[in-house]
């Protein structure tokens, strides 16, 4: 089937019906093209709505504590709520269905200034797994870790709007600034997809935001994340069972009527989140439906275009065969030429589609459009469809070429 | 040669069967150099396809060399018009993308002769129909009398047992078919069985054996004194 005579016969046809042989390839070559650029834009839209939803964790769980609205073993309604260091640690029983956890002290207003510049920005007292509860990455530096807990430091992680206010271009890793009267150390710089709002906030270990603030073992909230499911409704579930059990387990030990809603407040991102886990599997359907359809437009045109060959060659074929040709040898012919021109153009399409993904890609920054680009993997398998698929499509014209009667093909003059 | 026995053909036209050929007995042996008359309709052409295996009779036998032609399968078919036949058209019917070298080494490709002898022997054949200097041009670089006789150097290259010609001079002129003709009757000199299939009376005259063909049986078959077709030119 691949002998050397073959190819030089194959490369000796190509070389000869250049034409030919470039319009096939161009239209193979631009399927491709399409289909891969249509796939990175798939892509690219997916991360912008994921960077333009996603500001903290997508399947974060806070709970906040409240003030009761029911009596409940004597003691009266409209009494306040106050998590501590205990109740957090009690919720972490739960610890192996945990993936992510903090709790968190917070000042709504403190006053941070260096130099001659200063400004009043969100304090919070965070562990070191806030980081990703709250989607937030380190542009510089570190983030508050395991050490600057236990030994109270006074390190701070700033936000990038913070940095900008205090330190304009300079470099902020190392210096002191004063928070509250107290001098930290900056360690880090953050950046999180909340934009602004959630940059204009430092964050100082727990217990050293405890101790400066003197919550002794007072928390705000705690929240927590479970290991990502990538079936929604599983999330969904386990994620509520989790919450109910937590719910139970903090109402009994603060003394809460398990009927009261407002003693203590749980929010799941994760039901919210159901509209954007919606929306991007639309759109991945969508995308996949198109890519589908252009493929299959494709391999329609591939084998067209083969159908015309072999109707083009009708005379060619009957000459060949009265010289001694075998069918199979036609077919052989046929499709061992066009196998080859569709993977070889469709290899073409593939690298200048990559190639442009490549360096527009990272250029790409809209709203809903961010970084464009395609597994290659993907990439690879599509072409390979498309040449087993356009050699299957082609096989019949194939065929029918093998099957032309050399006294007809040679008759029409 | 070739011995053909009570050959019959008929092919369907709509509703009805045209009977084409109606009990053919012929035979050649080797050496001849005959020639098939007739009007159109005579069923020549018929004829011709039959010994060329690129059609099947209905009924009656066929013998090439002595080999039984008979319910051949497309391949063995494929393989015997390659070895035992060599064509020659009145359009000629040379790969036009392919040059004048290559269209004649083309029956030595479906032998599976390699290239480099491929090449050696299209090239000797050339020499012999005078065409060495044209080896790398194509078809449609040559004139009608050089396509013919890139053609017959074609169908002598695969060493055929008989050479088959449909209307060979149809398409030249007088001057051009008869220096064709002349290439024929040198051919067969050498001993090559040739069939000319035509209806030219003086392309006839110029083999040596003329066989009458009216309406599908064959009414004359005589022997003939061979004009040379060098003397006419």
């Amino acid at each position: 089937m691949f002998s050397l005579e073959r190819w030089q016969e194959v490369f000796e046809t190509i070389s000869k019906n250049k034409l030919r042989t470039f319009l096939t390839g161009v239209s193979v070559a631009s399927g491709i093209f399409i289909l891969i650029i249509l796939l990175g834009v798939s892509v690219g839209m997916q991360n912008g709505i994921e960077e333009q939803f996603e500001r903290d964790a997508s399947n974060i769980i806070n709970i906040y504590p409240g003030e009761t609205s029911l009596e409940y073993k004597g003691l009266n309604p409209g009494r306040r709520i106050q998590f501590t260091n205990e109740d957090y640690e009690l919720a972490l029983s739960n610890k192996e269905e945990v993936e992510r956890k903090s709790s968190l002290y917070r000042i709504w207003n403190g006053l941070v200034s260096y130099k001659k510049e200063f400004g009043s920005y969100r304090v919070e007292g965070v562990l070191p797994d806030y980081q990703f509860l709250e989607n937030a990455s380190i542009i510089e530096g570190r983030f508050i870790n395991q050490s600057d807990l236990e030994n109270y430091e006074k390190h701070i992680v700033i936000g990038n709007r913070v940095k900008k206010d205090l330190f304009k271009d300079a470099s902020p890793i190392g210096e002191y600034i004063s928070l509250s009267g107290l001098n930290f150390k900056v360690v880090g710089v953050f950046t999180d997809p909340g934009g602004d709002r959630e940059e204009a906030r430092v964050y100082i270990p727990l217990r050293t935001a405890q101790v400066v603030y003197g919550a002794g073992n007072n928390i705000r909230s705690m929240g927590f994340t479970l290991p990502k499911v990538d079936d929604y409704e599983q999330a969904l579930t386990e994620s509520k069972e989790f919450t109910a059990k937590i719910e139970r387990q903090l109402k009994a030990k603060l003394l809460v009527n398990p009927l009261d809603t407002s003693g203590i407040f749980i929010s799941n991102n994760i039901e919210n989140t159901k509209e954007i886990y919606q929306l991007i599997s639309a759109m991945k359907i969508f995308f996949w439906f198109v890519g589908i359809a252009t493929l299959l437009a494709g391999i329609i045109g591939v084998s067209n275009i083969m159908l015309i060959i072999v109707k083009e060659r009708t005379k060619e074929i009957g000459i060949r065969k009265a010289l001694g040709a075998k069918p199979m040898s036609i077919v052989g012919m046929v499709l061992h030429e066009s196998v080859f021109v569709t993977a070889f153009s469709g290899i073409v399409g593939l690298i200048l589609a990559l190639a442009l993904l490549e360096f527009i890609g990272p250029m790409v920054d809209l709203d809903f459009m961010v970084n464009p680009s395609v597994n290659f993997n993907i990439a690879l398998t599509t072409v390979v469809i498309l040449i087993v698929a356009g050699a299957i499509a082609g096989f019949f014209p194939a065929w029918r070429g093998a099957r032309i009667k050399p006294i007809e093909a040679l008759r029409d003059e | 040669m070739i011995e053909i026995k009570d050959l019959h053909k008929s092919y369907k036209v709509g509703k009805n069967a045209l009977h084409v050929l109606k009990g053919i007995n012929f035979s050649v042996k080797e050496g001849e150099l005959v020639s098939i008359m007739g009007s159109s309709g005579s069923g020549k052409s018929t004829l011709l396809n039959i010994l060329g295996i690129l059609d099947e009779a209905d009924e009656g036998t066929y013998h090439l060399d002595g080999v039984p032609i008979k319910n051949l399968n497309e391949r063995i078919a494929a393989n015997y018009r390659n070895k035992f036949l060599g064509f020659i058209f009145q359009s000629f019917n040379l790969i036009n993308y392919k040059s004048a070298l290559d269209n004649v080494a083309l029956p030595l490709y479906y032998q599976g002769i390699s290239r480099g002898e491929r090449n050696d022997r299209a090239m000797s054949y050339l020499e012999k129909v005078g065409l060495a200097e044209w080896a790398t041009h194509k078809p449609n670089e040559l004139s009608g009398g050089q396509k013919q006789r890139v053609a017959i150097a074609r169908a002598l290259a695969s060493h055929p047992k008989v050479l088959l010609a449909d209307e060979l001079t149809g398409a030249l002129d007088t001057k051009t078919s008869y220096e064709i003709m002349d290439l024929v009757q040198k051919i067969n000199d050498e001993g090559k069985t040739i069939l000319v299939v035509t209806h030219e009376e003086d392309i006839a005259q110029m083999t040596k054996r003329i066989v009458h063909l009216k309406d599908g049986v064959i009414i004359n078959d005589e022997k003939v004194e061979q004009v040379r077709a060098i003397e006419n030119v």
